[in-house]
């Protein structure tokens, strides 16, 4: 299986390229910005922390926390957009077909204009638990009947449970102008002002949830041949998938209550990520948890820059650069799954 | 001896009735295939033998040993299921696909094992899919994929192979095709195969035993030269019949009444020289 080696090699050579990638931009996401800091200054803010210095506090309160929850949060989107896809067999699917988005902006709403939440990391906390809620109705949904878990009714219970939550939404929104502008802002979605304490608390779930996908490759690979050959082969399909769903919860869930909704990359990212790495999910899922972290962190940097002092939002500018990308995928012909 | 063994299994749809307590024993080591009008329920029964149903009473034994009580990845190590008309992810190879196979011999602490590599490449052998093992399933003829598929449950190394419906959708010479290969397992391998098939004289051809089904319970079951009668297609099939034996096979073979061209004396003398 000379041939099979060669692949094998390949995949690794990408794998080194695309991680010196992410280094890349996670450095330029330190460096560049309105006002732009040398690496050498950006180093010593590490080695030689000095407070009366702006450029040291701009690196370690603004530019590390972006670049790290960029880098986590891309990650934790994408590799949830992978398992959906895989889960669902459904090319078009997202982490937000779970209802997730949509449940979150439904609690932080409901939080900024009932309880006047306002402290970022207690509205965090609230869109986790409306992305949690909304993903279990839709699962609980999607799962009645004598067939169980059928891509077809995880995608129309999601769309009933997104549209119910929206319409929730814009019903306060429209009785209270007031809130729409917060709302508006959190809606498209930024890693700036985002501190390490918003991300702190909820780390060590996306951790486990990361860890625990990256090891679920081998049985995914049996899932997506089918559910009555996975069943043959004794996979217990019901709890794979479930560990499967309750991963996009935390991942996809901690995502939305962190940054706000940024799209394109749960579904764009498992495209790009089946290119380089074909179809094993042990090779999938670690290039699209690379490659997401790449486009956010990579989309962040770009989005200070293009219109400066002003920043577009990163939801904006994830959408700008994923969208061609998807229409090309598109037009080449979507790979079933 | 026995292999596989349904006792007073019952199993529904929510409401509707599918399976109305029937009994059936599937011979080892031989090719047992079950025929039946539509919706008579034989999918369901094998679907139900595999364990991809669970019977709201009665069981399933699996040499002797009610397969409920047993852990169902030791199953697969015994019993292989091809449901149908898989399908499987584009782009992915058919040495992929046939290493999903070794899913029930492998676990977190034992990973891919010099074993599991014999059993691929002896299964892509054994289908003649060496040749092949780097194409695409997606991108094979209907007959080859069904080879894939079948190679993948050969490497799960299970003595017992069972196949719903393996030949649908295939032209006649891919139908050919698959069920001589399942034909050389059985006679080579001694494989116990269970399978459904719609064509009573291929059915009739390739089972030593034959299994009928008619109305959510079995008809008859027996060897096809003693089963295969006038009556029992009429009572299974609704339908008028011949039956005379095949040319070449000497095996039961049915010509259905009904309507149709008849063929003029001069063409049938010039065919039969």
């Amino acid at each position: 299986m000379k041939v099979a080696n060669v692949f094998q090699q390949k995949k690794v050579t990408t794998f080194i390229l695309l991680s010196l990638l992410l280094v890349m931009a996670f450095a330029s996401s330190i460096i560049f910005g309105q006002t732009p800091i040398s690496a050498e200054e950006a180093v010593r803010s590490f080695t030689s922390f000095d407070q009366n210095l702006t450029s040291h506090i701009v690196v370690r309160y603004d530019r590390l926390p972006r670049a790290v929850i960029g880098t986590v949060v891309g990650a934790g989107l994408a590799v949830s957009g992978t398992l959906m896809q895989a889960m669902t067999r459904n090319p078009m699917a997202s982490p937000s077909i779970f209802g997730i988005n949509n449940g979150a902006i439904f609690f932080i709403v409901v939080g900024m204009v009932f309880f006047s939440v306002s402290s970022l990391v207690s509205l965090m906390w609230l869109a986790f638990a409306g992305a949690a809620l909304a993903a279990l109705i839709v699962y609980i949904l999607g799962s009645l009947g004598r067939d169980g878990l059928t891509p077809v009714k995880i995608v129309l219970a999601g769309a009933a449970i997104s549209a119910l939550f929206q319409s929730y939404t814009q019903g306060i929104l429209v009785f209270d102008e007031a809130g729409l502008q917060d709302v508006l802002f959190w809606l498209a979605g930024s890693v700036s002002g985002r501190t390490l304490d918003m991300l702190i608390p909820v780390l060590p779930f996306i951790v486990t949830a990361m860890i625990t996908a990256l090891l679920m490759g081998r049985a995914i690979n049996l899932l997506v041949t089918g559910d009555d050959i996975a069943k043959g082969m004794g996979q217990n399909i019901l709890l794979i998938k479930a560990a499967m769903g309750a991963i996009v919860v935390v991942l996809a869930g901690s995502s939305v209550a962190i940054v706000g909704a940024v799209g394109f990359i749960g579904l764009v990212i498992p495209h790009i990520a089946r290119f380089f790495a074909g179809t094993d999910y042990r090779w999938i899922l670690p290039y699209s948890a690379i490659l997401g972290a790449f486009l956010l962190v990579g989309a962040d940097v770009a989005a200070r820059l293009v219109i400066r002092p002003q920043e577009v939002p990163i939801g904006v500018m994830t959408a700008i650069i994923g969208g061609p990308f998807f229409i090309y995928i598109a037009r080449r012909g979507l790979k079933s799954l | 001896m026995k292999s596989l063994e349904a006792k007073d299994v019952r199993f529904s749809y929510d409401d509707k009735l599918i399976l109305n307590d029937l009994t059936v024993t599937i011979p080892k080591g031989k090719i047992t295939v079950f025929i039946g009008g539509n919706g008579c329920g034989k999918s369901t029964l094998l679907r139900t033998m595999a364990r991809l149903l669970k019977t709201e009473k009665g069981m399933i034994l699996l040499d002797g040993e009610d397969i409920s009580t047993r852990k169902t990845k030791d199953i697969a190590k015994q019993m292989s299921i091809l449901p149908q008309g898989p399908s499987a992810p584009e782009g992915l190879s058919v040495e992929q696909l046939v290493k999903q196979g070794r899913y029930p011999h492998q676990s977190f602490l034992k990973q891919w094992s010099l074993e599991d590599e014999k059993m691929v490449s002896k299964a892509l052998r054994a289908t003649g899919m060496t040749e092949h093992a780097l194409s695409a399933v997606d991108e094979l003829s209907g007959g080859q994929r069904q080879r894939a598929w079948i190679a993948m449950t050969l490497a799960q190394g299970s003595d017992t192979l069972l196949l719903d419906e393996p030949t649908t959708y295939l032209d006649m010479s891919h139908q050919i095709d698959v069920l001589d290969l399942l034909y050389e397992l059985n006679e080579k391998e001694q494989r116990t195969v269970v399978m459904v098939l719609h064509d009573m004289n291929l059915a009739c051809r390739y089972a030593h035993h034959l299994v009928a089904m008619r109305n959510k319970t079995i008809y008859d079951a027996g060897a096809p030269d003693d089963i295969m009668t006038k009556k029992m297609v009429r009572d299974v099939f609704n339908m008028e019949c011949m039956i005379t034996n095949d040319p070449i096979f000497g095996s039961p073979m049915v010509i259905p009444h009904g309507k149709g061209r008849m063929a003029d004396e001069s063409s049938i003398r010039a065919k039969a020289k």
